[in-house]
């Protein structure tokens, strides 16, 4: 028994360590700074003061478009992926099903960098915009907008969304629709009392999944929004790497990983209304 | 119902698609196709940057994935022994390396690893022997594998777990019985069991890493992997030597997939 826990203990080690040393110390590395002052050649002077964090304001507007286009580009998912969900759980045959189960997740373990570049390509002015002006519909800017932002955020973290929504709406009793449909209900009414209910885990686990993700985007707006739509992403990765205010960065970085953790909280309570409210989430 | 999924579909792979083509365009127009040419491959490959660029990569994600996949398996098997509060801990711990963002890992890991050196190097200048010659540590491939290695062994431990939970445990007691050593049970039992699983954390640590841009782009120092050349060079302008680069990361990441995919299907069949 003693050896037995001995060999447990050395199996546990490298990986205990390289998660303490690569996870633990570093996370608690930016909260100290978040508490320090700048250098003069930047960098860190250790202090204790809330400067800041009370400073926050000054990167307003990319916490402002973060917290508008975060809840926008989720929605947007979630209007995109139920159907497809829908279809996959229920209509689709279940010789395709794994296949086209497949194809939906395949993208997202593809490169993000190459698929944000594909729509720079299809939405720059060679592209989606001047077929529609040689279609005579105007000639529309496209790339470095808003709408640009959303495009790739629905494109790369669609597959996100689609996963535990299907996982839901699979698990769910086929008898239950039957029996609300030999009560005489019709279709639409069966979907919204019973197949909609009993998929809110799913769309909860979804939608929390993508908006955690997506607060710390930095990739898609800085590709696609050419400078003008600036998440907290991109304020961290100029802070960090341009200007090299460490401590004002480690606080950016403090706020957006609270306001995720509010997130997740939010999550957990509202899973656990539902009854069995286990979803376990695997994306291969 | 059918026409919206292939819409979706449609719209989820006609962007790779439209790089793939445009990839083996003979000519420089972004939106003509002007005659199939492999032209861009070569220039692609032959651009010493991307060379170089590619090294790096294939480096680090062979290194982060080999070591997390080793690591990650043993920790996973150990795990399956432990309760209580260590257990928790564990658990924790891999959730939160597959939940916080990328960006806030890069950022983590440059802060504590620059202010470590900072620390490191001049004790290191002193208690070197000789006049001159004494490392200096930087930000580069160490910092690259242990970062990429982090969220790796994470996925690792998570997959292999998932193995793990659905295998046989009779037949291990069965071994046990039967005069095994540990050894010779886990060898001949244990192993081929959870080996798909392992396989198939592999392919996923690599292809995580092999596609990684954001913790590079802050943890890389004077290393470029290929994400991150392909990113400055799209700031300078499309062209069709990305399309042919994007092209080859996609095909490798797919084919990466398809495999673990076809391995853990397969072990599903057989467990």
């Amino acid at each position: 028994m003693q050896r037995q826990g001995l060999r447990t203990w050395l199996f546990l080690a490298p990986a205990g360590a390289w998660f303490l040393c690569m996870l633990v110390l570093p996370l608690i590395v930016v909260f100290v700074f978040a508490f320090g002052e700048r250098g003069a050649a930047g960098g860190y002077v250790p202090a204790f003061t809330f400067e800041n964090f009370a400073n926050l304001g000054a990167r307003w507007t990319a916490f402002q478009n973060t917290m508008v286009l975060a809840p926008v580009g989720t929605l947007a998912c979630l209007l995109i992926a139920y159907p497809l969900a829908y279809f996959l759980a229920l209509r689709a045959s279940s010789r395709w099903r794994t296949l086209l189960l497949i194809l939906v997740i395949v993208p997202f373990w593809t490169s993000i960098l190459i698929r944000s570049y594909a729509w720079i390509y299809l939405l720059g002015g060679q592209g989606i915009p001047s077929l529609l002006n040689a279609l005579g519909l105007g000639n529309p800017r496209l790339i470095n907008t808003p709408f640009a932002v959303l495009i790739g955020i629905v494109y790369g973290y669609l597959p996100l969304m689609v996963f535990p929504i299907y996982v839901a709406l699979e698990r769910l009793d086929k008898r239950l629709l039957e029996a609300s449909s030999d009560l005489g209900s019709p279709p639409w009414r069966s979907f919204l009392q019973v197949t909609l209910p009993l998929s809110m885990p799913g769309v909860a686990t979804g939608c929390m999944l993508v908006f955690i993700l997506l607060m710390g985007e930095f990739l898609i707006p800085a590709m696609l929004g050419g400078g003008k739509v600036f998440f907290i992403g991109n304020a961290l990765v100029d802070l960090f790497l341009q200007s090299r205010n460490w401590p004002f960065g480690a606080a950016v970085a403090v706020a957006l990983v609270v306001v995720m953790l509010v997130t997740v909280a939010a999550y957990l309570r509202f899973t656990r209304r539902w009854a069995g409210g286990r979803d376990d989430v695997s994306l291969m | 119902m059918r026409i919206y999924a292939l819409a979706v579909y449609l719209f989820l792979y006609i962007p790779i698609g439209v790089i793939a083509l445009f990839s083996f365009n003979a000519g420089r127009h972004a939106a003509q196709f002007q005659g199939f040419s492999v032209q861009w491959y070569g220039k692609a490959l032959t651009n010493p940057f991307v060379v170089d660029a590619l090294q790096t990569s294939l480096t680090v994600a062979l290194s982060s994935a080999v070591l997390a996949t080793l690591f990650g398996t043993m920790a996973a098997m150990a795990l399956q022994s432990v309760k209580g509060r260590l257990r928790l801990a564990f658990d924790a711990l891999i959730y939160i390396a597959v939940m916080v963002p990328g960006i806030v890992i890069g950022i983590a890991t440059l802060i504590a690893m620059v202010t470590l050196f900072d620390w490191l190097n001049p004790i290191l200048a002193a208690v070197w022997p000789l006049a001159e010659g004494a490392p200096q540590l930087s930000l580069g491939y160490g910092s690259l594998i242990a970062a990429h290695g982090l969220f790796a062994m994470a996925l690792v431990i998570i997959i292999v777990r998932a193995r793990m939970a659905g295998m046989d445990r009779s037949l291990i007691e069965a071994s046990a019985d039967l005069g095994a050593t540990p050894w010779g049970t886990f060898r001949q039992v244990t192993l081929p069991q959870i080996f798909p699983g392992i396989l198939a954390g592999f392919l996923l640590a690599f292809t995580f890493s092999f596609d990684d841009f954001i913790i590079a782009f802050f943890v890389a120092g004077s290393q470029t992997t290929l994400p991150v050349y392909v990113f400055s060079s799209i700031r300078r302008g499309v062209t069709p030597e990305i399309n042919a680069i994007g092209t080859m990361v996609l095909a490798v990441s797919l084919l990466m997939l398809i495999t673990a995919q076809a391995i853990l299907q397969r072990g599903r069949r057989a467990g």
